[in-house]
């Protein structure tokens, strides 16, 4: 049966708990659930990695290959940005093109990477106007528990931080780390009624709205956002989520930082612009 | 991306290229009912955007399992026309606009009073004719206006702005060239009747205060859309009325 229908006793328990101050798996509203971070797991890939949160997972990789650049970036390498709901990772996705979700989801992760200049594009071109890396972030999401923006936007810093841009395969000189210039981490939070959770678990997902995704940089700036969801938010409550999100984002960065063994490139460490 | 050498996006008396103050907006009118098929619709011009919303419904949902049977679905369709950009664009939906038409959708259902109208769909049309940045803030406004030109119920509207930051000044309403040469883009919509945000994205890099000072300028120039928007409006039926009364002879003339 498709889980996509909620019945109204399950939507007033879950909101009825959040008025109270309580989720239904028991955390505090700004909790995580634990998450792991995993990379290097696809060899063929420049760059993998799988994330959990809790039961949601996602698998990304990078790949990496010489093509042309835009006629009007010639200096700069290209990246694009895909995610696909496989079915495996729920009742509700089906095969077939993109939906509007998978879409969002792709940009949202994408602008939270590209906007913030995370990759030094501008390292990665060969020559001028002639070729360039392009840079391919896949997202597979292989089971949807939740939170889905969270675990790609990490998957995908996961990954790149891994990646090596493969020169020696396409015989140009000695493999390289992928330039990184910023550390950006999305946190997301969900409306409950009167409650503002993070990390929302599936129930959560599919009965709170809406939704807010901000991206802090390492050095405490809003990166990005993105609202989605029907429904508003009072400025306060933008604000509030904003607070937290940047106090999460620093712990989630410095998991990241751990398990990739790779701080930010230390000449590009300066802030903003 | 950097601006192109001798190219200032602010001078040195705080004016923009086009002499604006930073939290000033660009000129913009718009005009309700101007399709004849459609049951509500807006054109919009805002800066050199030019835009078309219009609205159907409610009407019978298609596909069939789209419907919710305890309430109306709100549909948007944002679509760029070919020659809106200086590269032609291709025709047809692609990532970008099928994002915007999924938020600009979320944006306005809340407006909507939707239990009135359980199993249908509200269709909303956004054609952008002539784009020049912060094309989905014009089209979340004049949609607003559409929908309310064909008499669906709300609560409120809905208006739409984008501010940003250009040579670290927080400035509302980017042009093309500050947009991008920008630093920062935060498109933003309001429900001016409650204050709720019902839209809002962010690129770029943006301090606290520097947040803070954006969205403060963005809810002021939502407001005054807010006004033009009701102008369009009144505007209609104001004509609406001359235009019968031109047409039929006045009562006295008639007892004459």
């Amino acid at each position: 049966m498709s889980d996509d229908i909620v019945s109204d006793i399950k939507r007033d328990y879950i909101v009825n708990l959040a008025k109270q101050g309580q989720r239904y798996d028991g955390r505090a509203f700004d909790e995580y659930r634990p998450i792991s971070i995993e990379t290097g797991l696809i060899s063929r890939a420049e760059g993998s990695a799988r994330v959990r949160i809790g039961d949601t997972e996602v698998v990304v990789g990078v790949k990496m290959a010489p093509g042309e650049p835009y006629p009007d970036t010639p200096a700069s390498g290209v990246m694009t940005t895909s995610a696909e709901l496989v079915p495996i990772a729920s009742p509700d996705f089906e095969t077939g093109p993109p939906r509007p979700a998978s879409i969002e989801l792709a940009r949202v992760v994408d602008r939270g990477i590209r906007e913030t200049d995370t990759i030094d594009l501008e390292k990665l071109c060969i020559k001028p106007g002639e070729k360039v890396w392009m840079s391919f972030i896949d997202i597979h999401v292989v089971d949807y528990d939740g939170n889905l923006f969270d675990a790609a936007s990490l998957g995908a810093m996961a990954a790149l931080l891994s990646a090596k841009v493969p020169y020696a395969r396409f015989e140009l000189g000695a493999d390289q780390p992928m330039p990184i210039n910023h550390y950006p981490v999305s946190t997301t939070a969900i409306k409950l009624g009167p409650a503002l959770v993070f990390d929302p678990g599936l129930m959560e997902d599919k009965v709170g709205r809406p939704r807010l995704t901000v991206a802090h940089d390492e050095h405490n700036a809003i990166r990005a956002m993105q609202k989605g969801l029907i429904g508003g938010f009072t400025l306060e409550e933008v604000k509030e989520i904003i607070a937290t999100s940047k106090v999460k984002a620093r712990e989630m960065r410095e998991q990241l930082v751990k398990v990739t063994g790779r701080e930010a490139d230390a000449r590009n460490t300066k802030p903003g612009h | 991306m950097k601006p192109p050498p001798g190219l200032k996006l602010i001078d040195e008396n705080g004016r923009r290229m086009d002499g604006r103050r930073p939290d000033e907006l660009r000129k913009i009118t718009m005009k309700a009912g101007v399709l004849k098929r459609a049951d509500g619709s807006c054109y919009l011009e805002w800066g050199n955007n030019k835009v078309i919303a219009g609205v159907y419904g409610p009407r019978e949902v298609h596909p069939r399992h789209d419907q919710d049977a305890t309430q109306a679905i709100v549909r948007c369709r944002y679509s760029m026309s070919p020659f809106s950009v200086d590269d032609r664009k291709r025709p047809g939906p692609d990532r970008r606009s099928q994002e915007i038409s999924k938020l600009l959708g979320e944006a306005l259902s809340p407006v909507v009073l939707r239990q009135m109208f359980p199993r249908t769909a509200i269709d909303v049309f956004c054609e952008i004719l002539e784009a020049e940045a912060g094309t989905r803030c014009a089209a979340l406004t004049a949609a607003s206006v559409a929908l309310a030109d064909a008499g669906i119920p709300m609560k409120g509207m809905v208006a739409s702005v984008a501010a940003g930051k250009i040579d670290n000044t927080v400035v509302l309403d980017l042009r093309k060239e500050e947009d991008n040469f920008g630093d920062t883009d935060l498109p933003v919509a309001i429900i001016p009747k409650t204050g709720e945000i019902v839209l809002l994205q962010m690129d770029g890099h943006f301090t606290d205060d520097e947040f803070d000072v954006a969205m403060q300028y963005s809810i002021d120039a939502c407001h005054q859309i807010h006004g033009m928007q009701k102008q369009a409006l009144r505007e209609k039926y104001l004509d609406a009325a001359v235009e019968k009364r031109m047409s039929e002879p006045a009562e006295s003339e008639v007892m004459l």
